[in-house]
């Protein structure tokens, strides 16, 4: 059985909306960030490093490191760990410093 | 000898001294590079120098930086020798740019004209309709923190110097430094290597010098792919630079490191040591940069910092003996340049302590010269 942090605090959360990651469904509940909700979807990396290719999530959680960071509706290098999830939104994996349109 | 001060002049010192030879203890209230050093950017510049003293100084000291790389390795410095380009929006500016490029060629200077229609070879995303700029292949950059820390690591590795950070020089008398962590040093000199906080050093010995701090912003944009390949700037930058007036001057110097941040740096205004945010201040070294490079109008700005350059009232530093005190040598007061100026101070404080001919005529950096004015 999954636990759930909700279960402990007795939350009543609003039904959950939807998002997209690299074109799949995302669940959220109103509210959670985007880093939130895609762990909760079970993934735990959604973006490759400038240096080596290499695969990154939240690491602080809280908008101090950087390493979340995501392409959200087309901008790049948003901290998906601040950014709320919000319905429709496209959200895809940032390639090295997502601006490969200036290459 | 005693050193007072981990930043980049005090690194150079140490260094040169005990190249030399000689015994030193470098003494810092703080961290290494815990002042100014760690709060600028590491811009080498003889572009934005006119004929005179700090030229030839510049001059020196870019090519002990160049001597240092070989040495230290470029890496450990992060030294790039990457050239600078000066670009000019009208006619008029071009003219005046390329009239004081002629002089300083004759400083020994490489500088070579750009015409309007040269400049996109050498940067791209330029903007259009700049009337032409002056290359200066002798400009470099490194990394402050990592070039005083490397030049500091060499010195201790002769075993003649002692590194005393956290202690604070609290008095100062012939022969005697007295710190609060250490007690009493003993010494035959002292090297005042206090940066920006160079005045308050010589007070405590009784004397004079004006050192002032003149803030400067600095923004870091996101990590963008190699988008500026010079340190390029306006030509109103020099008149920045000289001026006397503590308002605000501002014209941006836009440069792309090695990590992927573009450097859009700095402002320049005496407001004591105010460490507050100025938004209006950001905004318009944003919009000067964006001119000049129209691709940064897109590109987000992660953070910027703030420091605080050491100024003297005639813009150039105090290197020498001070008047009336011979074993207190000053080296500060270098203020948007101390990087690029450091190698070269370290070699005239070196010079003068070892009673060796110095490599040129340091008078116009004689402490002295504030004292004189006033009475
Ligand atoms: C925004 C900005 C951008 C800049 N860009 C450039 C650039 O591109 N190129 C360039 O060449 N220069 C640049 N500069 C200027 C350069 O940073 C300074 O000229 C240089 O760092 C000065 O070095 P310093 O060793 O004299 O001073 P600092 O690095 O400030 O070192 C002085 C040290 O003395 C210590 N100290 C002070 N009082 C005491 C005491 N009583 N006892 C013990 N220790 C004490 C301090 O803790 C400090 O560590 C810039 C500066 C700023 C602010
Ligand atoms: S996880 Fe550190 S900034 Fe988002």
């Amino acid at each position: 059985m999954r636990r759930s942090p909700l279960d402990l605090v007795r939350a009543r959360p609003e039904p959950p909306i939807e998002f997209s990651f690299d074109g799949e469904p995302v669940a959220a509940l109103p509210g959670q960030s985007v880093a939130a909700a895609l762990w909760q979807s079970g993934r735990l990396a959604w973006r490759r490093t400038r240096v080596g290719d290499r695969p990154r999530g939240a690491f602080c959680g809280m908008g101090a490191c950087y390493d979340c960071l995501v392409e959200l509706d087309g901008v790049p290098n948003v901290r998906a760990c601040l950014a709320p999830a919000r319905p429709g939104a496209l959200v895809r994996t940032q390639q090295g410093d997502g601006h490969d349109e200036l290459r | 000898m005693v050193v007072i001060g981990a930043g980049m002049i005090g690194a150079a010192c140490a260094d040169a001294l005990a190249t030399r030879g000689m015994r030193v203890a470098v003494v810092d209230r703080g961290p290494v590079v815990g002042g100014t050093t760690g709060a600028g950017e590491g811009n080498l510049l003889v572009s934005d120098k006119a004929p005179g003293p700090e030229l030839e100084l510049a001059v020196e000291s870019l090519r002990l930086w160049g001597e240092l790389a070989g040495e230290l390795g470029a890496r450990a410095l992060e030294y790039e020798p990457k050239g600078g380009l000066v670009v000019a929006r009208d006619q008029r500016a071009f003219a005046e740019l390329r009239a004081s490029a002629e002089l300083q060629r004759a400083a020994g200077v490489t500088a070579v004209d750009v015409p309007a229609d040269g400049l996109r070879e050498w940067e791209p995303h330029l903007a259009p309709g700049l009337a032409g700029g002056v290359h200066y292949p002798q400009d470099a950059q490194v990394q402050p923190a990592l070039a005083a820390a490397a030049l500091l690591r060499r010195a201790r590795a002769t075993g003649r110097v002692d590194l005393l950070t956290a202690t604070a020089v609290t008095g100062l008398a012939k022969g005697r430094v007295e710190t609060d962590a250490h007690g009493t040093l003993h010494c035959g000199a002292v090297v005042n290597a206090a940066g920006t906080w160079g005045g308050e050093v010589a007070a405590l010995a009784g004397a004079t010098l004006p050192v002032l701090p003149r803030r400067g912003f600095v923004l870091v944009t996101e990590p963008l792919p190699p988008l500026v390949r010079h340190k390029v700037y306006a030509a109103d930058y020099v008149a920045d630079v000289a001026s006397g007036s503590a308002d605000l001057q501002s014209s941006a110097v836009v440069e792309g490191t090695a990590a992927g941040p573009v450097l859009i740096g700095a402002s320049r205004e005496r407001v004591g040591f105010d460490r507050s945010l100025s938004a209006p201040v950001l905004a318009r070294l944003a919009a000067q940069a964006a001119e000049l490079f129209p691709v940064l109008r897109d590109v987000r700005v992660l953070r910027a910092y703030r420091g605080f350059r050491p100024y003297l009232p005639d813009h150039l530093p105090a290197i020498g003996p001070d008047p009336d005190r011979p074993w207190l040598l000053h080296a500060c007061g270098h203020e948007g340049a101390g990087i690029g100026l450091a190698p070269a101070t370290a070699r005239l404080i070196a010079q003068l302590l070892d009673g060796e001919k110095p490599f040129m005529d340091p008078a116009a950096f004689g402490p002295g010269r504030f004292e004189k004015e006033e009475s």
